[in-house]
C-alpha cells in the first residue's frame, strides 16, 4: 500500500488542526472500534465558513483527508461546503489505496455532520440541506 | 537526524550479513551448476548444498537427512500440517490442535483443512499470550494426528513451553510441530531433546536472504511429497535448489546459534530500557508475557493513538518498525494476536512491535526513546478518541 506524496504531506503537516472555542458547528463521526474517529469544528457566520479546525483519531488517509477536507470548505458558503464529495477529497489529494476510500467518506461525513450540528443549533431541521448522515462508517467495521 | 535509518522490525525481515553475502557471491557468479548435473560444476554445488544441510542440522541437534529445503517458512508450515493430515487423516485420526495465535501460514492451512472435514481445536493463550500445557495434554484425544504450536509468536514475542509441549506428544504419541521462524537463533533449540518431531524455519529472519526455508521432519515419518518432480530433496520437495540462498541459510544458522547468549544480554538490556522508559507513558500497556518473550521483541498499547498513524511518524522520523493495527494489517479487523490477548479493538490499533537485532545499536534506542513520547503527544493531542479517553466516557480496560 503505497500513499501519494500528497497524502505524506497533508499527514506530515497537517492543516487546520486542533479545536475550535467559539465554533457554532461541531461533528464527530466514525467510533473507536474501526480505528478512525474525525470530529470537524465549524466557526459560520452568515453561511459562511470563516473558520474550521479539525482532531483524527485514525491513519494516515484518516488524517490527511480531513486535513484537506478542511482546506477545501474553509471559506466557503455553507451550500459550497455540503457539495464537497469523498471523491473530490480523493482527487485533491492525488487518489488513495482502495483499502482507504472509507477514510474520505469519512471526511465527508464529519463536514456534513458538522453543518448538520449548526442548522440544529439555530432551531433549523438540517436533513433538507445535509442528508442523511451516517456516522459510523458503513464501509468499515459492523459494530 | 532525518536521514539516520534506524530498523526496528526485525520480526518482519532481517538484512543479509556481511558473512552470509560473501558466501552466497560465488554461488551467484561463477557457481552456477545444477546440484543434479554429473560434471564437476555441478558436483561442486551439491557439495556446498550437503554443507549447508549439515550446517542446519548441527544447529537443530537433528540428523542431516531430516533436513528439507523449502521456499519459505509458510511453505514449511504448509508442507508440514497438510502432509502430515493427509497421513494421518488416512489412519483415521483426523483432530489437529492448535492455538488461535498461530501466523497465518497455520491458522489459513488449518481452516482449509477443516473444509476437508478436519477438526482443529484451538487453545487460548491467556492474558500473558503463553499456551497452557495442561491445556495441551487435555486435549489430546485417540484421534488426535498432530499439534503444531508456534515456539515463539511474531508479533508479541512470548516464547511458548515447547519442550514441555514435546514431552507430552511424545508420550501421547502425537506427532508436534512447531512454527519456530521466530525463535531460531533466539532461543536454544534441539529438536531431540526437546521432542520436536517437525519445525519450520526461515532465512530471511535469521540475516539470510528472502525465498529460502526449513521444513525439519523426524525420519521417522515420510511425509507425501509437497512439490512433485525430480529427485531433489530426497524426493519429497522437487525444484532445482536455489544454491546461492541455501549457502546463505547455512552460514547464518552457523552463526545465529553461536551467538544466542550473547545477542539476548546485549538485547535484554536495550528491552529493560525501553520498557522502564515507554511504561512511564499515560495509558500504555506491554502486550505479552514481561519475562517469557524474546529478547529483541517489544509490543505496545498506546491508548487513543492509532498504530499506522504511530508508524509513519516514526517513518518521517527515519525509524521502521511495526503495529497490529487493522490499518496496518490490509483487513477490517486489528491483530488476532492481539484480540487473542484479550485487548479490545480500540487498544489494539494502538499498538506498536520494536523488534531489534543483533545489530541494533544502544544510540537508535537512544532516539527512539527521544522521539516516541513526542509522536504519542503529538497524536493524541490531535485525538478525539484520547479526548474521550480522558474524560472517562469511553471503554474501560482491565
Amino acid at each position: 500500500m503505497i500513499y501519494s506524496e500528497k497524502v505524506m504531506e497533508h499527514f506530515a503537516n497537517p492543516r487546520n488542526i486542533g479545536e475550535l472555542e467559539d465554533a457554532n458547528g461541531v461533528g464527530e463521526v466514525g467510533n473507536a472500534k474501526c480505528g478512525d474517529i474525525m470530529k470537524m469544528y465549524l466557526k459560520i457566520n452568515n453561511g459562511i465558513i470563516e473558520d474550521v479546525k479539525f482532531k483524527t483519531f485514525g491513519c494516515g488517509a484518516a488524517i490527511a483527508t480531513s486535513s484537506i477536507a478542511t482546506e477545501m470548505i474553509k471559506g466557503k458558503p455553507l451550500d459550497e461546503a455540503l457539495k464537497l464529495t469523498n471523491k473530490a477529497v480523493i482527487e485533491a489529494l492525488d487518489g488513495l489505496p482502495p483499502a482507504k476510500i472509507h477514510c474520505s467518506v469519512l471526511a465527508e461525513q464529519a463536514v456534513k455532520s458538522a453543518v448538520a450540528d449548526y442548522y440544529k443549533r439555530q432551531g433549523i431541521d438540517p436533513t433538507p440541506f445535509v442528508g442523511k448522515i451516517e456516522e459510523h462508517c458503513d464501509t468499515c467495521c459492523e459494530v | 537526524m532525518p536521514n539516520t535509518r534506524i530498523y526496528l522490525d526485525n520480526a518482519a525481515t532481517t538484512k543479509i550479513s556481511d558473512s552470509v553475502l560473501d558466501a552466497m557471491l560465488p554461488w551467484l557468479k561463477d557457481g552456477y551448476g545444477n546440484p543434479s548435473s554429473i560434471y564437476t560444476l555441478g558436483r561442486e554445488a551439491a557439495v556446498a548444498l550437503n554443507k549447508a544441510r549439515s550446517q542446519v542440522a548441527k544447529a537443530l541437534g537433528c540428523d542431516d537427512n531430516e533436513v528439507y529445503f523449502t521456499s519459505c517458512g509458510s511453505e514449511s508450515d504448509n508442507w508440514a500440517l497438510i502432509s502430515t493430515a493427509k497421513m494421518m487423516g488416512a489412519k483415521g485420526k483426523k483432530h489437529i490442535i492448535s492455538t488461535v495465535f498461530e501466523h497465518h501460514a497455520i491458522l489459513h492451512t488449518l481452516q482449509a483443512l477443516e473444509k476437508e472435514g478436519y477438526e482443529v481445536t484451538y487453545l487460548p493463550v491467556y492474558e500473558n499470550g503463553i499456551v497452557r500445557v495442561e491445556d495441551v495434554e487435555k486435549a489430546i484425544r485417540d484421534d488426535t494426528a498432530l499439534v503444531t504450536i508456534m515456539y515463539a509468536n511474531n508479533e508479541i514475542g512470548t516464547i511458548q513451553p515447547i519442550p514441555e509441549i514435546g514431552e507430552i506428544c511424545s508420550r501421547k504419541g502425537v506427532i508436534f510441530h512447531t512454527d519456530a521462524v521466530q525463535a531460531v537463533g533466539n532461543v536454544h533449540i534441539n529438536v531431540k531433546e526437546q521432542k520436536i518431531d517437525m519445525l519450520s524455519l526461515s532465512g530471511h529472519k535469521i540475516h539470510a536472504q528472502k525465498g529460502v526455508g526449513v521444513l525439519y521432519v523426524n525420519k521417522k515419518y515420510r511425509l507425501a511429497p509437497f512439490i512433485n518432480g525430480g529427485a531433489q530433496e530426497r524426493g519429497r520437495r522437487a525444484g532445482t535448489e536455489n544454491i546461492p540462498a541455501i549457502v546463505g541459510l547455512g552460514v547464518a544458522m552457523t552463526e545465529a546459534v553461536a551467538g544466542i547468549d550473547a545477542k539476548n544480554e546485549k538485547l535484554r538490556k536495550f528491552q529493560d530500557r525501553i520498557i522502564n522508559s515507554v511504561m512511564k507513558i499515560d495509558r500504555v500497556h506491554l502486550n505479552g508475557d514481561r519475562e517469557k518473550r524474546l529478547a529483541g521483541n517489544l509490543n505496545f498499547s498506546f491508548e487513543g493513538v492509532e498504530g499506522e498513524s504511530l508508524l509513519l511518524q516514526l517513518d518521517l522520523q527515519g525509524i521502521a518498525a511495526s503495529s497490529g493495527s487493522a490499518c496496518t494489517s490490509g483487513s477490517l479487523d486489528p491483530s488476532h494476536v492481539l484480540l487473542a490477548i484479550g485487548l479490545p479493538h480500540e487498544v489494539a490499533h494502538g499498538s506498536l512491535r520494536i523488534s531489534m537485532s543483533e545489530y541494533t545499536t544502544e544510540e537508535e534506542i537512544d532516539r527512539l526513546l527521544e522521539v516516541l513520547p513526542v509522536i504519542i503527544e503529538r497524536l493524541r493531542g490531535m485525538s478525539p478518541l484520547w479526548e474521550h479517553i480522558i474524560k472517562g466516557e469511553t471503554f474501560k480496560i482491565k
